[in-house]
C-alpha cells in the first residue's frame, strides 16, 4: 500500500456569502448617524439654515403640534382618508384580480384595460375626480381608492396565477366543489402574494394621500405640509414629511404582523 | 368495484401519446402500470381518474362501490398535494368537509390516521414533515374517503430509497389488512414487482400495451428474494430496456 501523507496545500475556502441575515442595531444605527450630524451640522453652521432646519426645532414642532391638540386635528382626518380610500381600493382590487385570475372572459377583458391605467399619474385625475365626486371627502376617497386598486389588481391575478395547480388538481380528484376549490385552496395558496401586494399598494396610498389634501382640504397632513411649504417653514415641513414616513413604517409594520399571523404555515 | 379501459386514445397538441390502451381491472387486484418515461402513464391515470377527457375510448367502472364511500376514485400524487396552510388532519379533513357531520369527520380522521401510523402527527403541518411522512398523509388522505379505486401516480418516486422501502411495506399492509382496487404508476420496476397483482408494461410514446406480467405470489410474502419476484422484475427489464434507452434519446418537443 503507498505511503499516505497529505501534501501541504490546505484547499481554500470558496463558499459562502449570497445569504442575507438580520443583523440588528445596523437599521437604527444609521438613523441615530444621520440624525446626529444632521443636528451637529446646523448648530455648528456647517450645514446653513437656509438648507435644513435644526433637528431640535422640528423636535420643538412636534411638541407645539402635540401640545396644542393641533396634530390629532391633522392626523385624524389623514388616517380616516387613508383608511377608508385604501380599504376600498383594496377591497375592489382583491376582488377584480382573483376574477381576472378565475376567468378566462374576465382576464381577456380586464388585464389590458388595467394595463392602460396603471401608469396613469392618478394625481393627474384629481380634477376629474373633484368634478365627479365634488370637492370634499369623495374625491380624495376616490383618489386614494384608485390609485390602490391597480395595483392590488396586478398583484393578486398574479398571485392566483401562482397557486400550484397540482393542489387544485387534487381538490378536483376529491370530488371538491368550484366554490370549495376557490375558498380552500385559490385564495390561501394567493394570500403570501396579495399581502405583498398590498405592501406596494399602502404606499402608494399614502403618497396619494398628500397629493389629494394638497387641494381642498382645511386639515390633514397633507395640507398642513402644503401650508408649511408655501411659507417655506422648513421645521413644519420637516414636521410633516416625518409624520408620513412614520405613517409608511406603521402600515408595513402592520402588513408584517397580518402576515406572521396568516401565514404562520411558511416557514 | 372493477375498471375497464377501453380502447384509451389521447394525444397532446398533435402527437400522440397512447394508443388504444385496453386493460381491466378486477375488484381488490392492484395494476402497476411501466413504461419508459414519457410513455404516457401518467396520463393515462389522469384519464383514468376523469382529470383529462380521453381523445378516444373510454374508461368504465362496474360493479357497486363500498358502503360509505364518499369519493369512488380517489388520487395520490407524486408531489403529495398536500395543502400547506392545513395541519395533517386538515388536510385530511378537506376531503370529508361537506360530505360529514363534525363528529362523524372527527372520527373518520382518527381512524385513518390511527391506520397509516400518524396519530400523534394529528396537528402538524407539512412543512414539518419528513417526505415519507407527507405521503402517508395523502394516503390517508385517499383512504378517508374509502375510495372503490385508488389511482396512485408514482408516489414513491419523490421518496429516498429507504422511506420508499418503508411506504412499501405500509402499503402493502393496508392492502392485506382491507384489500382496495388499485391502478399503480411507476418507472421502479421493483415496486411494481412487490405491489402488483399485475404489471402492463407500456411501449414508449405513443404508449401501448406490450405485455401484461401476472404474479401470483400473494402480497404478503413478496420480497426482493422471492423467486418469482425477481424472475418477474428480470423480464420487465428485458422488456423495457432497449425502449427506456430509445426514450432517453428523444428529444422532449420532437
Amino acid at each position: 500500500m503507498p505511503e499516505r501523507q497529505a501534501t501541504g496545500r490546505e484547499v481554500p475556502f470558496r463558499g459562502g456569502g449570497f445569504a442575507p441575515k438580520p443583523v440588528r442595531w445596523v437599521g437604527l444605527s444609521v438613523f441615530a448617524v444621520l440624525l446626529a450630524a444632521w443636528e451637529i451640522g446646523t448648530r455648528t453652521g456647517w450645514i446653513g439654515n437656509l438648507t435644513l432646519p435644526r433637528l431640535s426645532g422640528v423636535g420643538q414642532v412636534f411638541v407645539d403640534l402635540y401640545d396644542s391638540g393641533l396634530l390629532w386635528q391633522h392626523l385624524l382626518p389623514s388616517l380616516e382618508r387613508l383608511a377608508a380610500g385604501a380599504a376600498i381600493g383594496a377591497v375592489a382590487g382583491i376582488g377584480v384580480g382573483v376574477l381576472i385570475g378565475l376567468f378566462s372572459l374576465v382576464r381577456a377583458g380586464l388585464v389590458p384595460l388595467v394595463a392602460a391605467i396603471f401608469p396613469i399619474p392618478k394625481i393627474a385625475l384629481l380634477p376629474l375626480f373633484v368634478i365627479w365626486f365634488g370637492i370634499g371627502e369623495g374625491s380624495k376617497y376616490a383618489l386614494i381608492a384608485f390609485g390602490t386598486f391597480t395595483p392590488t389588481v396586478v398583484a393578486t391575478y398574479g398571485a392566483v396565477d401562482n397557486v400550484d395547480r397540482g393542489l387544485i388538481r387534487m381538490g378536483q380528484s376529491f370530488g371538491l366543489g368550484w366554490f370549495s376549490i376557490v375558498w380552500k385552496i385559490v385564495l390561501p395558496g394567493a394570500l403570501p402574494g396579495i399581502l405583498s401586494g398590498l405592501r406596494v399598494s399602502l404606499a402608494i396610498a399614502i403618497i396619494l394621500l398628500v397629493a389629494a389634501e394638497m387641494l381642498g382640504a382645511e386639515y390633514g397632513i397633507g395640507a398642513y405640509i402644503l401650508e408649511a411649504g408655501s411659507l417655506y417653514d422648513l421645521e413644519r415641513l420637516f414636521a410633516g414629511v416625518i409624520i408620513l414616513s412614520i405613517l409608511g413604517v406603521l402600515t408595513s409594520w402592520l402588513i408584517g404582523l397580518a402576515e406572521r399571523a396568516l401565514l404562520a404555515w411558511r416557514e | 368495484m372493477e375498471l375497464r379501459i377501453e380502447n384509451v386514445g389521447h394525444h397532446y397538441g398533435g402527437g400522440p401519446v397512447l394508443d388504444r390502451i385496453s386493460l381491466d381491472v378486477a375488484a381488490g387486484e392492484v395494476l402497476c402500470l411501466v413504461g419508459p418515461s414519457g410513455c404516457g402513464k401518467s396520463t393515462l391515470l389522469r384519464l383514468v381518474g376523469g382529470l383529462e377527457k380521453p381523445a378516444e375510448g373510454r374508461v368504465l367502472t362496474g360493479g357497486d362501490v363500498p358502503e360509505g364511500c364518499l369519493n369512488p376514485i380517489s388520487f395520490v400524487f407524486q408531489h403529495f398535494n398536500l395543502l400547506p396552510w392545513r395541519t395533517v388532519s386538515g388536510n385530511v379533513s378537506l376531503v370529508l368537509e361537506g360530505r360529514l357531520g363534525r363528529a362523524a369527520r372527527r372520527e373518520a380522521i382518527a381512524d385513518v390516521l390511527a391506520r397509516t401510523g400518524l396519530s400523534d402527527f394529528a396537528s402538524a403541518l407539512p412543512r414539518q414533515l419528513s417526505g415519507g411522512m407527507r405521503q402517508r398523509v395523502a394516503i390517508s388522505r385517499a383512504l378517508a374517503t374509502r375510495p372503490a379505486v385508488m389511482l396512485l401516480d408514482e408516489p414513491l418516486s419523490a421518496l429516498d430509497a429507504q422511506t420508499r422501502e418503508l411506504l412499501m411495506e405500509d402499503l402493502v399492509g393496508l392492502w392485506l389488512r382491507e384489500p382496495f382496487t388499485a391502478v399503480y404508476v411507476t418507472h421502479n420496476l421493483a415496486e411494481a414487482v412487490r405491489l402488483g397483482h399485475r404489471v402492463a408494461v407500456l411501449s414508449r410514446r405513443p404508449g401501448r400495451v406490450r405485455e401484461v406480467v401476472t404474479i401470483s405470489t400473494p402480497l404478503g410474502e413478496r420480497s426482493a428474494a422471492t423467486p418469482e419476484v425477481a424472475e418477474a422484475q428480470a423480464h420487465l427489464w428485458h422488456l423495457i430496456r432497449d425502449e427506456a434507452a430509445a426514450a432517453d434519446r428523444t428529444l422532449a418537443d420532437a
